[in-house]
């Protein structure tokens, strides 16, 4: 498409002609190795899942002083808690303790009660119990099954919006896309052992949220330049339209990342691992609405005439303008 | 062109507008407060408020004033913690018998506030501290019990009418009655028949053997679930209330669960032993005849049992109890006047009383015991399979002679603590679960990481809002300034309509606002890229601003919508802390398309409308 070139036109980020398309088979084996390493990452080392998912006892305390790892592994242990997780929570004064499901009999307040009795002992100052989580080991199993389960349905819930407001090959090639993003995340989660909890799962769905969004978008300029240009073949309309949306792409991923980054650095511990999945979730959605969903729509063999409307719906004035 | 009648500007201002007021309330301070409520047998009248008024000056404690609040409670606001703190120590000393309190935080809102029933954003227990327990209630049990009632009551039936059975069996959820003969039998079903209508009959004979097979109808299980769910709420709520902590909330989840709520408690190791507790008493004579080696060693005598005092000594009790925890109708905690140890006091009803009399007459001289029951459940995870095991506890606390026949009100002694008698009283007063229930999920969050949570969190918004407004400012210029308004405008809204609803803010709700915070400039970033796209094509700068709010639209509204599919499924399949996200990703969305289409649009309007442009600040 030739433009004019207004006085605007440096600042900004337009008139791209980049030949996204013809890059499409490189990008399917990226994309494929990228899918297969993350597929192979769950299936071997699984997830590091936290206590939501497998049950167990959370337990956080507050020093006055810096505490030692070490010391606090120690007074653990001599009071019969051995095989705890023990790690810093934000800083060298927060220390978080897990402990996984007891095969003894013991409820969880009589637990968590001894745990902070065994470390205020051997405190030098004053130790605050900050938080503690149970999860009783069937109440894990239920949310993961509630989970998968919300993913699921809500991938349904897409395609069937999507079909019924596109056509069933935007339909496949977005839900194709958050399937990518989906296993992308959540495999960068499985590789780098990052704790995959509740938050976690929340953003997976956001990302599903949001890459749709962007590949909604797109999908809508493809439409109405399917029905406005008569020239062009299906591969160069397309990628018109991917140049043509490209500077808004930037533009929303960059502020969405700009907030998510604060998130990440000043959230605090507890939804770390939300913004990060937030912030993958964003670079691989925004790569998989160009190279995944659009990509799997040409080479399911869109072509002009799947989206000329139905002219009985429409009115005169449109199919005029009809080639 | 490009001007909206002065209606739909209106429209929006008041939009706007009520959106500012409902978010007002969020501006004005906290007063720290007491929670008072009745205290069990008394009530709050008209003239509690005169008598706790006196009760704080006597005392020299300065307070704000005493307001009426909802479920006949009363509210003292003070100026600072430690006048609050010094009021609940002079009411509870003062006026223990009367009142229970409960320290508490409460918004200091004008009057007008208050009528139009305006309220500050609800904040979730990772906001402000608390405890939060999800219970599971043991239905197999509850219906165990059920049926071995209805065991009972049809042998005592049959009994009763004269009619001879073989045995009675149960398997699961059928009982299966047997008979020598067809004329005992059809005795039995007509006596069934109308003593149990409830039951589902079906009689049959084979090999000389006559049966009736009677199962419960799959309502009436249902019913009898329904009861014990409900009747451990009422004794967990019993229970909570005796605890005194403010604006608790206790609500069923599902067929099983229950879901207690208590914002700012603080000594959560009691709190959750109180919960899940079901321990009761029973008094049981002491059976001096038999041999209590031999019943150690196995032997023991028919008509009594083996239990072990709390230092682990064998003592033999009779096995028929006197009376047991469903019969007492109050308890309370003190000091045996004699020698000083801790004590429970009870009250027996009608019917105990009786028993308790007619027993202790016949028996003076001799020992009575008392029996400490308490049900521990644990699930444990056996091959991949939660496995539940009910470890029941039965001590003896106590041992000592009847000196004298009593019947209503009694004293017990022999529990370790005054701390466990209080405990003991309090179960005893606020009723037996109907069901055994196990803790399955618990998130207790202490005050300071609460306060963390949300200084982190209004942070996080803060900086993530200043560079996104930052970067539109610089990007967009006059059209960014129009974009960053309504940004500021829509977390305006999102907080009016979290008020407004008082759907609970949570620390993953934070979060879901600052994602909306980015994608909300989506939907101004689409228009605004549409108007330069429109401007290179050299169309006119009014124009290209018609067009791109035109042609934007419907691409807005998909990617939304979409999104709200996803925030529906997480609201649906969430629990916790994923709902929280979900409500808040929910509600900002469809503000943000409110404010980021109407608003952004009538900005624009107001600033370029109907003039004569060259260029646009875009």
């Amino acid at each position: 498409m030739t433009s004019k070139r207004n006085t605007n036109a440096k600042r900004t980020i337009n008139d791209f002609d980049i030949n996204f398309m013809g890059r499409r088979k490189l990008a399917a084996i990226l994309s494929g190795t990228a899918l297969v390493v993350a597929l192979l990452s769950i299936l071997i080392r699984g997830f590091d899942f936290g206590l939501d998912f497998t049950g167990g006892t959370v337990i956080e305390v507050g020093y006055q002083e810096p505490a030692e790892l070490s010391e606090v592994r120690q007074s653990l242990e001599s009071q019969g808690f051995p095989g705890a997780t023990i790690q810093y929570f934000g800083s060298n004064r927060d220390i978080l303790i897990r402990l996984m499901p007891q095969a003894e009999e013991e409820s969880s307040a009589e637990l968590s009660n001894r745990v902070f009795r065994a470390l205020s002992q051997d405190a030098k100052g004053e130790v605050e119990l900050r938080r503690v989580e149970y999860v009783g080991p069937q109440v894990g199993e239920e949310l993961r099954e509630q989970g998968g389960l919300a993913v699921l349905f809500s991938l349904i819930g897409i395609l069937i919006y999507v079909a019924l407001r596109f056509e069933w090959r935007f339909a496949v090639g977005a839900v194709a896309a958050l399937v990518h993003d989906v296993l992308f995340t959540v495999g960068v989660f499985s590789i780098f052992q990052i704790q995959f909890d509740l938050t976690v799962l929340a953003a997976v769905l956001a990302v599903i949220g949001y890459s749709l969004n962007d590949t909604i978008v797109i999908f809508d300029r493809i439409r109405e330049n399917f029905r406005r240009m008569r020239k062009g073949t299906v591969m160069e309309i397309t990628n018109n339209s991917i140049n043509q949306t490209l500077s808004r792409t930037i533009v929303t991923s960059g502020t969405t990342l700009l907030v998510l980054f604060a998130l990440y650095l000043f959230g605090g511990e507890a939804i770390s691992g939300f913004s990060l999945a937030l912030i993958v979730g964003i670079f691989v959605g925004t790569y998989s609405t160009i190279y995944v969903a659009t990509a799997i729509v040409i080479w399911l063999g869109l072509s002009k005439a799947d989206l000329i409307p139905v002219p009985v719906k429409k009115e005169g004035a449109e199919l005029n303008s009809m080639p | 062109m490009n001007r909206y009648p002065l209606w739909k500007n209106l429209l929006i201002l008041s939009v706007i507008l009520l959106g500012l007021l409902l978010a007002l309330p969020n501006l004005y301070p906290q007063d720290p407060s007491i929670e008072i409520s009745a205290a069990r047998g008394a009530s709050v009248t008209d003239s509690s408020i005169g008598e706790i008024s006196a009760a704080l000056e006597n005392a020299k404690v300065p307070f704000k004033g005493i307001e009426p609040r909802e479920g006949e409670k009363l509210l003292v606001r003070f100026a600072t913690p430690g006048q609050q703190l010094k009021g609940q120590e002079t009411i509870d000393r003062t006026l223990a018998e009367r009142y229970r309190t409960a320290l508490t935080q409460v918004a200091d809102l004008p009057g007008w506030m208050r009528a139009l029933s305006m309220n500050q954003m609800a904040l979730g227990l990772d906001l402000r501290g608390g405890i939060h327990v999800v219970i599971d209630v043991d239905m197999e049990a509850a219906l165990d019990q059920a049926l071995e009632r209805y065991i009972g009551d049809l042998r005592s039936q049959l009994r009763e009418a004269k009619v001879r059975y073989l045995t009675i069996l149960r398997d699961g959820t059928e009982i299966t009655l047997k008979f020598s003969d067809a004329e005992n039998r059809d005795k039995a079903e007509k006596v069934l028949n109308r003593e149990f209508r409830n039951l589902q009959l079906q009689s049959s004979e084979s090999d000389g053997n006559f049966q009736i097979d009677a199962s419960l109808p799959e309502t009436e299980q249902k019913e009898i679930k329904d009861f014990a769910l409900q009747q451990n709420i009422t004794t967990l709520r019993n229970r909570v209330n005796a605890l005194g902590v403010a604006e608790p909330s206790i609500a069923r989840q599902g067929d099983r669960r229950i879901v207690v709520e208590l914002p700012g408690a603080q000594d959560p190791g009691r709190l959750k032993e109180i919960l899940g507790a079901t321990a009761t008493l029973e008094y049981r004579l002491v059976d001096t005849e038999g041999s209590v080696a031999d019943a150690v060693a196995g032997r023991v005598p028919v008509g009594s049992k083996l239990y072990y005092e709390r230092d682990g000594t064998p003592i033999l009790l009779k096995r028929r109890v006197i009376v047991t925890g469903d019969q007492i109708t109050d308890a309370s905690a003190g000091f045996d006047s004699q020698s000083g140890t801790p004590a429970v006091f009870v009250n027996l009803d009608g019917q105990g009383a009786r028993r308790m009399r007619n027993v202790t007459t016949e028996n003076v001289g001799k020992p009575m015991a008392v029996v400490f029951i308490e049900n521990r459940t644990t699930t444990r995870m056996v091959d991949g399979e939660p496995v539940k095991t009910t470890r029941k506890v039965e001590e003896v606390i106590s041992v000592a002679s009847i000196r004298e026949p009593f019947g209503r009100r009694f004293q017990t002694t022999g529990l370790d603590s005054s701390e466990e008698a209080h405990n003991t009283a309090l179960l005893l007063r606020s009723g037996a679960l109907a069901a055994p229930i196990e803790i399955v999920e618990e998130r207790t969050i202490g005050p300071s990481l609460g306060q963390d949570n949300i200084d982190q969190g209004f942070f996080s918004v803060m900086v993530g809002l200043a560079l996104v407004v930052g970067f539109m400012a610089l990007y967009y210029r006059m059209f960014g300034l129009i974009a960053d308004l309504v940004l500021v405008v829509n977390l305006v809204m999102i907080v009016a309509v979290l008020s407004m609803l008082q759907a609970t803010l949570t620390l993953p709700g934070i979060a879901g606002i600052v994602l909306t915070v980015g994608m909300a400039v989506d939907a101004n970033v689409l228009i605004f890229e549409r108007i330069r796209e429109e401007i290179r094509n050299g169309n006119s700068p009014q124009a290209s601003i018609h067009a791109g709010y035109d042609k934007a639209l419907s691409t807005i509204v998909d990617a939304n919508v979409t999104t709200l599919i996803a925030a529906v499924v997480l609201f649906s399949f969430g629990t916790g802390p994923v709902k929280g996200f979900a409500v808040t990703l929910f509600i900002g969305i469809v503000t943000s398309m409110f404010t980021a289409i109407l608003g952004s649009r009538a900005l624009v309007n107001l600033v370029y409308g109907g003039k004569r442009l060259d260029k646009l600040a875009i």
